[in-house]
């Protein structure tokens, strides 16, 4: 296959950025869309220019390090990861547009990297169960409804990879934050907390610039893991329900 | 960058953009459930002008001896102005946050849409148009400052003057606004429902029905009465 | 070559901390006898943890929340992505919960054998104790693992053991325990107690008379090289898969953090261990980066088979019954399909060896599960490994319901690591090693769902009680940047990357990688001998020389630069894959990873030798391309007794 890329380049986070097209032959269909960006790079490389920065670690969909906007859609035309989408998802001939994610909780660090540190700071404002080291009952101390504990599972599979965000129109990082409090709020572990979790987890992801929830959908179509959209209704009414109890 | 600890800032929960969508969305209600009841008095219209300017009439005085003459009206007056600002204000402020945390307007040189409805994304334009259309009507056909085809005391001349066929832009501007009204109910009430906590996967279909079939209800609903005018279905005796 | 033109033998070491007495009670009384810090002074102390996966973030959150200043640092953009995450199988606990027999004994016994003879008792004994509060402590945090209707958790049988011990979140264990490693550790960070640097490289270790004091990081950012301090620092950086380039790791993992530690005095115990897993997805071609793994269970029903005629190139599902040969069903007929890992891995290689692969290049058997369809039926295959396929089918773009799947083995684990003893305490006072970067647990040889259990014991629970008996004697005397050892640490780190930046040869960094891959891959890999790993010693070396010629890397240090990163890792991969040959060259007895070829029984399986090599090879490095000094320390049987593997 022939392909020509339209990349986004951008030196560091101060500067600005722009469009560069690269034409790049013998690409086999069996190229993970990532190992085709080596193979670019490394003829970049060749030629003294230099290679396209792009986060990436795991390179079988789950660490959630990679990521970037394919033609217009996050994480390209397959809903899996950008480690996972392969070549054979294009056609020879094709221009294929290579952007970062975009938001401004997520700056740019170079090329296609963004920083995600704001999902952390979430996590970091009550995206835990207080369970310090050596403290725990027997693991059978308290049973789980298996119903519960599966869709404890479903929203705990979240890798924070922020094609959610990239893909909202709003920039909204609800999808992630709704997948934490869900995750926890299943289970009787969480229960303690579960009130004033959400309130902090919602100020912080305000704070961080996140746009809000227009209930729209893209971010649950694109995402990788499959995370329920219905999650961000379960935030809601967790968070309605501490306002009403007065955590606010 | 490389040191990610948390920033601590006093905010609360109830300036957050999640209570302020509940707050559009409890707004949203009283506002849905006014339309509709506004629709059901409009279609009094085919009944001929007595039942339409008795209903109307009527209503000056619902609840009465209880409240005063037009005390009913005046505080569904109050309480559907207070809906209408609170609604607005709130969505400037989560439009204001949104494209700030969309980061510029030219965000991406490619955008697909995967997965919103049209109705979605008419949400923010059709909202302005529905705000002007309402200031339009009520200068229309409640204070009838405006008036195309002559005042009247009776409504439902108002009604007829102002739909008459050369006034055909005062019906385009109508059809446009309600068609911008089915619009934002068909997201608004599925919206609305997601955020006030009741969708669930299994539901969501469900919520998504509703929403269908009341915005065509209510948009067919409010046709009716000015097209059938306009086409001369009804009319001044 | 003889060994002696390799290697310099020095003196024997032994573990000192490991208490003596019967086995159950020596985890007692080690942390009876470990001084204790008063909670007061533990504000005064401080601790740099290197690595945030579950060894790591597990550690560092503990620590923390015992009330001690940790400094936590990660090459990630954050602390969640560290390659644990990847593990999809499983984790072991002696819980019994099954009331079939299992015991702490049990684990502890089936850990020892599978290891090969080549673990320490006392280490293996606290792991299976340790195993059961790991599960307690797990479910507290919110780990969903998967439950019955009664609400009580599953289990399931895994790797060829005969309980059921492991516990798993759908095919994501290792995803869902990081998560809440991870999420203690923010919790910390939140509480100010732990100070996170993502996106940080640890490029050397400070060592201040004899103790290691700090490190010298690099911001990979800004490129500004950074010096902490610490009392104390902990090494969880993972293992070293990558050498071989194709593995199953992350692409960023790598030895840098474990081998300037050993640069610096630490020894590296058993570096030839290494874990070929059977199931992965084979290479499709030279541009490939990595590998996939694929889980095990699916042996539990797919049948593995090659043409009988080498190069039999027609369409697998053309090729008769008759002309097909199951190899592992004709060789260990009681085994069958699901003989161990390090069998199944080898049986593979042998056939393709022979010319009878398939697929591209040669190098992949089928697994077959069109018996399987029949006998099951669609759905039901479907509903027990559809997600396994659906990988499959992404990957490959081939439909695995209608032609055999095509699997080749591919590195997996090490075992091996800086040497530590059962304090995890290396040979340099203050660092401390935990996880898949220490050699401590598995031998030679590591069992399903045991590397998890090890990374948690380790960073939740030994440790955090280990450490004190160290932190007791501090806070040690006040360092600052200006410190000569400090100042001489960095000045080693920048003049490295100067002199990689430049080189500005030819050659890129990756193609150099991919080359000592080969290497490792050829010579060091699933079987190995003396013949060919002279051969790669050699070859590394020059490779290596080649590599500080002509290496060719653009940009500059004050940006983010991933193309130095890379260098600087393959640069150390360079220098531990000689290690490795040496090790392995030393070591000439087949036991659990390590197959020499000249060590195996009339029917070609490994023999060990345990009256010459029952013990832990430690290497010190000898200085700058000079002869690695081994000391060895000897392994003693008294609970398990040591016996030969057989799956006949």
């Amino acid at each position: 296959m022939n392909i020509t890329l339209r990349v986004w380049r951008q030196k560091g986070p101060g500067d600005e950025g722009r469009m560069v097209n690269y034409e790049l032959s013998d690409v086999s269909p069996d190229m993970s869309f990532l190992e085709m960006l080596d193979v670019l790079n490394e003829k970049l490389t060749l030629q003294d220019e230099d290679p396209i920065a792009f986060d990436h670690d795991c390179r079988e969909g789950i660490c959630g390090a990679c990521g970037v906007v394919i033609d217009g859609e996050a994480h390209g035309p397959e809903v899996t990861t950008t480690c996972q989408l392969h070549m054979r998802s294009f056609e020879d001939g094709d221009t294929i547009t290579v952007e970062p994610w975009r938001a401004k909780a997520f700056p740019v660090v170079k090329d296609l990297v963004v920083d995600r540190g704001a999902f952390d700071r979430i996590i970091q404002a009550g995206g835990y169960i207080s369970a310090p080291t050596g403290t725990a009952p027997d693991a059978h101390a308290t049973p789980v409804p298996k119903a519960d504990a599966d869709r404890a599972f479903d929203a705990a599979t979240c890798i924070g990879c922020g094609a959610c965000v990239a893909a909202c129109p709003n920039a909204s990082g609800m999808l992630f934050t709704a997948a934490k409090v869900t995750h926890l709020g299943m289970l009787p572990q969480g229960q303690p907390e579960r009130a004033t979790r959400v309130v902090k987890m919602v100020n912080q992801h305000d704070e961080e610039d996140f746009g809000g929830c227009t209930n729209i959908g893209e971010c649950a179509a694109v995402c990788p893991k499959g995370i329920p959209l219905d999650t961000i209704s379960q935030l809601n009414r967790d968070l309605l329900g501490s306002l009403s109890k007065g955590v606010g | 960058m490389a040191n990610s600890t948390l920033t601590k800032k006093r905010s609360t929960a109830y300036g957050s953009t999640v209570a302020l969508k509940a707050a559009m969305a409890v707004t949203g209600v009283i506002l849905v459930l006014y339309l509709i009841a506004h629709m059901y008095g409009n279609l009094k219209v085919f009944l001929g002008q007595e039942a339409f300017d008795g209903y109307a009439e009527e209503l000056r005085d619902l609840g009465y001896p209880l409240l005063p003459h037009e005390g009913f009206l005046w505080i569904a007056r109050v309480v559907l102005l207070s809906a209408v600002l609170i609604h607005i204000y709130c969505a400037v402020v989560l439009t204001r946050r949104d494209n700030r945390a969309r980061g510029g307007a030219s965000r991406y040189q490619v955008t697909k849409r995967v997965q919103r409805t049209y109705a979605s994304y008419t949400m923010r334009w059709g909202g302005l148009l529905i705000a002007l259309f309402v200031i339009f009507h009520i200068l229309h056909l409640t204070v009838n400052v405006i008036a195309p085809g002559g005042a009247s005391d009776s409504p439902y001349v108002r009604l007829v003057n102002g739909f008459q066929p050369e006034y055909w832009y005062v019906t385009l501007f109508y059809v446009a606004a309600v068609i911008a009204v089915g619009f934002h109910l068909r997201h608004g009430i599925w919206s609305g429902a997601a955020t006030l906590g009741f969708n669930r996967a299994d539901r969501q279909g469900k919520i998504n029905a509703v929403a269908l079939a009341v915005a065509l209800v209510v948009t067919v609903g409010f046709l009716l009465p000015p097209l059938a005018v306009t086409f001369g279905l009804v009319s001044n005796v | 070559m003889s060994d002696n033109d390799l290697y310099i033998e020095g003196a024997p070491i032994r573990d000192e901390k490991a208490p003596e007495g019967p086995i159950n009670e020596r985890w007692d009384k080690r942390r009876f006898s470990a001084k204790l810090v008063n909670p007061a002074n533990r504000r005064k102390l401080s601790v740099i943890v290197v690595g945030t996966g579950l060894a790591g973030a597990s550690a560092a959150a503990t620590l923390g929340e015992a009330g001690y200043n940790v400094t936590s640092f990660c090459y990630q953009d954050s602390p969640r992505r560290a390659h644990s995450i990847a593990a999809q199988g499983g984790i072991n606990a002696a819980k019994n919960y099954r009331n079939d027999g299992d015991s702490i004994h049990r684990l502890f016994y089936d850990t020892v054998k599978g290891g090969d003879f080549r673990s320490r008792e006392s280490n293996v004994y606290r792991l299976a104790q340790t195993s059961v509060e790991i599960i307690d402590q797990c479910v507290a945090q919110g780990v969903p693992f998967a439950r019955e209707y009664g609400g009580l958790l599953d289990n399931r049988s895994f790797g060829g053991v005969q309980v059921s011990r492991t516990f798993y979140a759908r095919g994501q264990t290792g995803q869902q325990l990081l998560i809440g490693a991870y999420q203690a550790l923010e919790r910390q960070v939140a509480a100010g107690s732990v100070t996170m640097n993502t996106r940080h490289e640890m490029l050397e270790v400070i060592v201040v008379d004899g103790k290691a004091r700090g490190i010298i990081a690099r911001d990979m950012v800004t490129g500004e090289i950074e010096t902490h301090f610490a009392d104390a620092v902990v090494l969880a950086t993972g293992g070293y898969g990558n050498v071989f380039f194709l593995s199953t790791n992350a692409m960023g993992c790598n030895v840098t953090a474990a081998w300037r530690a050993h640069r610096k005095g630490a020894l590296f115990a058993n570096p030839c261990y290494t874990q070929i897993h059977p199931t992965c997805i084979p290479v499709s071609g030279e541009y490939q980066s990595k590998l996939t793994l694929m889980s095990e269970s699916l042996r539990n029903d797919g049948r593995i088979w090659v043409p009988k005629k080498t190069g039999d190139d027609r369409d697998p599902r053309q090729i008769p019954e008759e002309e097909r040969d199951y190899y592992l069903e004709r060789i260990y007929p009681s085994f069958g399909n699901l003989v161990p890992r390090d069998i199944a891995s080898r049986a593979a290689k042998n056939v393709c060896d022979e010319g009878r692969g398939v697929g591209p290049g040669g190098l992949g058997v089928y697994l077959d599960f069109a018996d399987a369809i029949t006998r099951m039926g669609r759905a039901a295959v479907e509903a027990k490994y559809g997600n396994l396929f659906d990988m499959y089918q992404r990957i490959t773009g081939e439909n695995p319901y209608e032609v055999p799947m095509r699997i080749y083995p591919a590195v997996h684990y090490t075992m091996g690591g800086l040497w530590v003893d059962y304090d995890l305490q290396s040979t340099i006072p203050g660092l401390f090693v935990t996880g898949e970067a220490n050699f401590s647990d598995h031998g030679a040889n590591r069992l399903g769902a045991s590397a998890l259990m090890q990374g948690l014991a380790d960073g939740y629970f030994v440790l955090p009680n280990t450490i004190n008996d160290y932190l007791a004697a501090g806070p040690f005397e006040s360092i600052d940047e200006s410190h000569p050892d400090a100042v001489a640490a960095k000045e080693q780190v920048t003049s490295r990357i100067e002199k990689l930046l430049s080189v500005n040869g030819s050659r890129t960094v990756d193609s150099f990688h991919k080359e000592l891959g080969h290497i490792m891959w050829d010579y060091c890999g699933m079987e190995r001998n003396e013949e060919g790993l002279t051969k790669a010693i050699e070859r590394i070396r020059e490779l290596r020389a080649e590599f500080w010629r002509d290496v060719k890397v653009l940009g500059t240090n004050d940006e983010l630069n991933q193309a130095l990163e890379k260098a600087g890792r393959v640069a150390d991969f360079l220098e531990l894959g000689e290690l490795m040959c040496v090790d392995a060259l030393h070591r000439r007895e087949s036991c659990g990873g390590h197959f020499r070829s000249e060590s195996q029984t009339e029917d070609g399986e490994a023999l060990r030798h345990d009256d010459e090599f029952a013990y832990v090879a430690a290497w010190e490095f000898g200085g700058e391309n000079e002869k690695p000094v081994l000391h060895k320390e000897a392994l003693e049987y008294e609970y398990v007794e040591m016996k030969q593997r057989s799956y006949k």
